[in-house]
């Protein structure tokens, strides 16, 4: 953690106003979880020769609110354990932050989340955090962001404004991780091109909007790209791959009209870097049977299609990618739940499946039995690198 | 001079004097539902604690708990904003709704471990609410427009005299054929409700019990019993901590304050 953003931080909550006669509240709350993952195969490069690999994390939440609502106060530590990876074995601060409560205003300080898009399969337009990209492939674990955020609500829509100091390297796996590429990635090496490094100050707005049966949003991002490049160095005499971390200009817009049993969503990204223009589109439909057969159960249907202009060329893996899926609800007490989708790569004729199982046991347990199998022959295609970790996943989380 | 003006004038008298007569069940079962929820008009907002114990076939128990506001609107149907304390994992959940008497309700729901706020299909009226035995419909604001309906017939009951009423859901997407509902003379409070699914079978019945008194005009239940005659569950709706007219408006009822609802 860089320690200017974490001073940064503290000042910001130090600096809150507590009136002496009101109440402080409290709360402790947080999650606990071991995981167990089974390879069906030995990994294809070196170090990665085991099937089984376990790790646990744990993740409170402190919670303050005073002067009667106006002012709140999160803490909500990370840390991971994991059996091989040190990489993987990591801790963050997920949000360390103070909200403030006016009357069509909101000013967030301090280290947060912000998650903005519509789609199921890929997170396009989520462009404020960095992706905590040891934690899964999913892409939907993310590092805590240093920012300011002023939030004001009017009737035309709620406009945001961001001052992001600070900019937070992507997690990636070590030698001994899983799910990687087959050089190594030495974060130590991390390139910018601004002369700032990570003390850039990105910046970015947003408004969004409800219009009747359409939620839209529409973003404007100037900032150090969240996504790195990579170019070949060497650690120790080995090759590794090095982040290069370039500043960009991005435009996004996420929208969906909500009718009747349907999701249509959208989202669209204009971006400009050092070196190409480009435009991205991640745009699906999500279709739900209500109470099948007279039960309780919900059935729905996804399905997407993620596509790059860069083609081939582009660094993200969803570039002309169809996605198919569904998810079964079934409404009980247990909250059960099943999800289950294909993703299929036009250009590379590769495959990746997964499926999701979870269930509440009790009153603080939940179980969940995942799955992911990946199928790519093509050199090319950066799915190549996994294609020997197909694997099998059983999470015990324990909410307190 | 003209004969036929005193005859209507002396048929709207015959009609005015003799309501009973001239009125038709369905008539009578819609001024019922018109004077209950005239009497309930006007309480502004409310916040309120729900704890739901749903219970299975083999009385094991596992527990909700929600808070609740609510802001009523005018000409429209009520906003509220729910969120979720137990179970844990579903811990600070929050549900944002924007109801309205005819056509769909406007609904989003905050998932707070992917910060995500996402706008969710109303259709789905007579899905369990978090796997209880109350439907979503059957925790929706009552709307005049929302039924047709029937007056059956004055019965005993546990307040005194009731009406008895048929009402008849105007959705095709709700999960009864109809309500029946059993409402003091005195003060229009619902004792009880029982619903037919689809094929018109006895589905489940709900009581209220522990009346209590608002600003001096507003009656609440202080505990629901739900149970459903078809699979042996139940779940009981005890409310607690109501207040009424704290101040809330629209501003503590839109996406930002759903992100911290909490």
């Amino acid at each position: 953690m860089d320690m200017r953003v974490l001073s940064i931080s503290l000042a910001a909550l130090l600096m809150i106003p507590v009136s002496q006669a009101e109440e402080v509240y409290f709360e402790f709350s947080g999650k606990a979880s071991g995981e167990l993952r089974g390879y069906l195969e030995e990994g294809q490069f070196q170090d990665q020769d085991y099937h089984i690999a376990s790790s646990v994390a744990i993740e409170p939440e402190l919670f303050w609110e005073l002067n009667n609502g106006s002012d709140t106060v999160t803490f909500t530590p990370f840390y991971r354990l994991d059996q091989h990876d040190e990489e993987r074995t990591h801790g963050d601060i997920r949000e360390l932050s103070w909200i403030h409560v006016g009357d069509d205003w909101e000013l967030r300080t301090g280290l947060r989340k912000v998650f903005w898009g519509v789609t199921e399969f890929n997170h396009l337009v989520d462009v404020i955090n960095q992706t905590d990209a040891v934690e899964d492939s999913d892409g939907e674990d993310k590092l805590g962001q240093p920012m300011v955020n002023l939030s004001l609500v009017r009737d035309w829509g709620i406009v945001d404004l961001f001052v992001l100091p600070g900019f937070r390297e992507r997690s990636f796996a070590g030698s001994e991780g899983r799910l990687r590429t087959g050089l190594i990635v030495d974060t130590d090496q991390a390139r910018y091109q601004s002369d700032d490094e990570e003390q850039h100050i990105d910046t970015a707005i947003r408004w969004s909007q409800s219009f009747d049966l359409y939620d839209v949003g529409l973003y404007w991002f100037s900032g150090t790209n969240r996504d790195p490049r990579f170019e070949t160095g060497l650690k120790n005499g080995n090759p590794v791959l090095i982040p290069v971390y370039e500043q960009i200009d991005q435009i996004g817009f996420d929208g969906q009209a909500t009718i009747d049993s349907w999701l249509w969503k959208l989202e669209l990204l204009w971006r400009d870097t050092p070196t190409e223009q480009y435009s991205a589109m991640q745009a699906g439909v999500e279709y739900t049977f209500y109470g099948i057969r007279d039960s309780a159960a919900d059935v729905g249907l996804l399905v997407e299609y993620g596509w790059d202009e860069r083609g081939e060329d582009a660094s993200s893996v969803s570039q002309n990618d169809l996605f198919i899926g569904s998810r079964i609800t079934l409404n009980d007490a247990a909250s059960t739940e099943f999800l289950a989708g294909v993703g299929y790569d036009l250009d590379y004729q590769s495959k990746s499946l997964f499926m999701e199982a979870s269930s509440r046991f009790g009153d603080n347990w939940k179980l969940s039995l995942d799955a992911r199998i990946f199928d790519a022959e093509d050199a090319n295609d950066p799915m190549v690198n996994i294609e020997q970790d197909d694997l099998v996943q059983l999470t015990a989380e324990y909410f307190y | 001079m003209n004969m036929i003006k005193p005859i209507n004038l002396l048929l709207t008298a015959v009609l005015l004097s003799s309501p009973v007569m001239a009125q038709t069940p369905e008539e009578r079962g819609l001024e019922i539902a018109k004077e209950a929820k005239q009497r309930d008009l006007g309480w502004g907002d409310m916040q309120a604690d729900m704890l739901m114990v749903l219970r299975n076939k083999q009385g094991e128990e596992s527990v909700r708990e929600i808070r609740l506001k609510s802001l009523e609107q005018e000409n429209d149907g009520d906003k509220s904003l729910s969120v979720f304390d137990k179970p844990r994992d579903v811990k600070g959940t929050a549900f944002l709704s924007f109801s309205h008497p005819v056509g769909a309700d406007d609904q989003w729901l905050y998932l707070p471990a992917l910060k995500r706020v996402k706008r969710i299909a109303s259709r789905n009226k007579s899905g369990p609410f978090m796997g209880s035995e109350f439907a979503f419909e059957d925790l929706s604001s009552f709307e005049i427009e929302k039924y047709s309906y029937k007056f059956i017939q004055d019965e005993a009951c546990e307040a005194g005299q009731c009406f008895v009423v048929d009402q008849y859901p105007v959705d095709k997407n709700s999960g009864y054929t109809r309500r029946v509902v059993w409402m003091d003379h005195e003060e229009y409070r619902i004792w009880k409700v029982e619903f037919y699914d689809r094929k018109n079978s006895l589905l489940k019945t709900l009581t209220f019990s522990g009346y209590q008194q608002y600003l001096d005009k507003y009656w609440r239940a202080d505990l629901q019993q739900m149970t459903n005659h078809q699979n042996g569950k139940s779940t009981d709706l005890k409310w607690g901590n109501y207040q009424f007219r704290v101040g809330l408006s629209d501003k503590d009822f839109n996406k930002n304050s759903l992100k911290r609802a909490r």
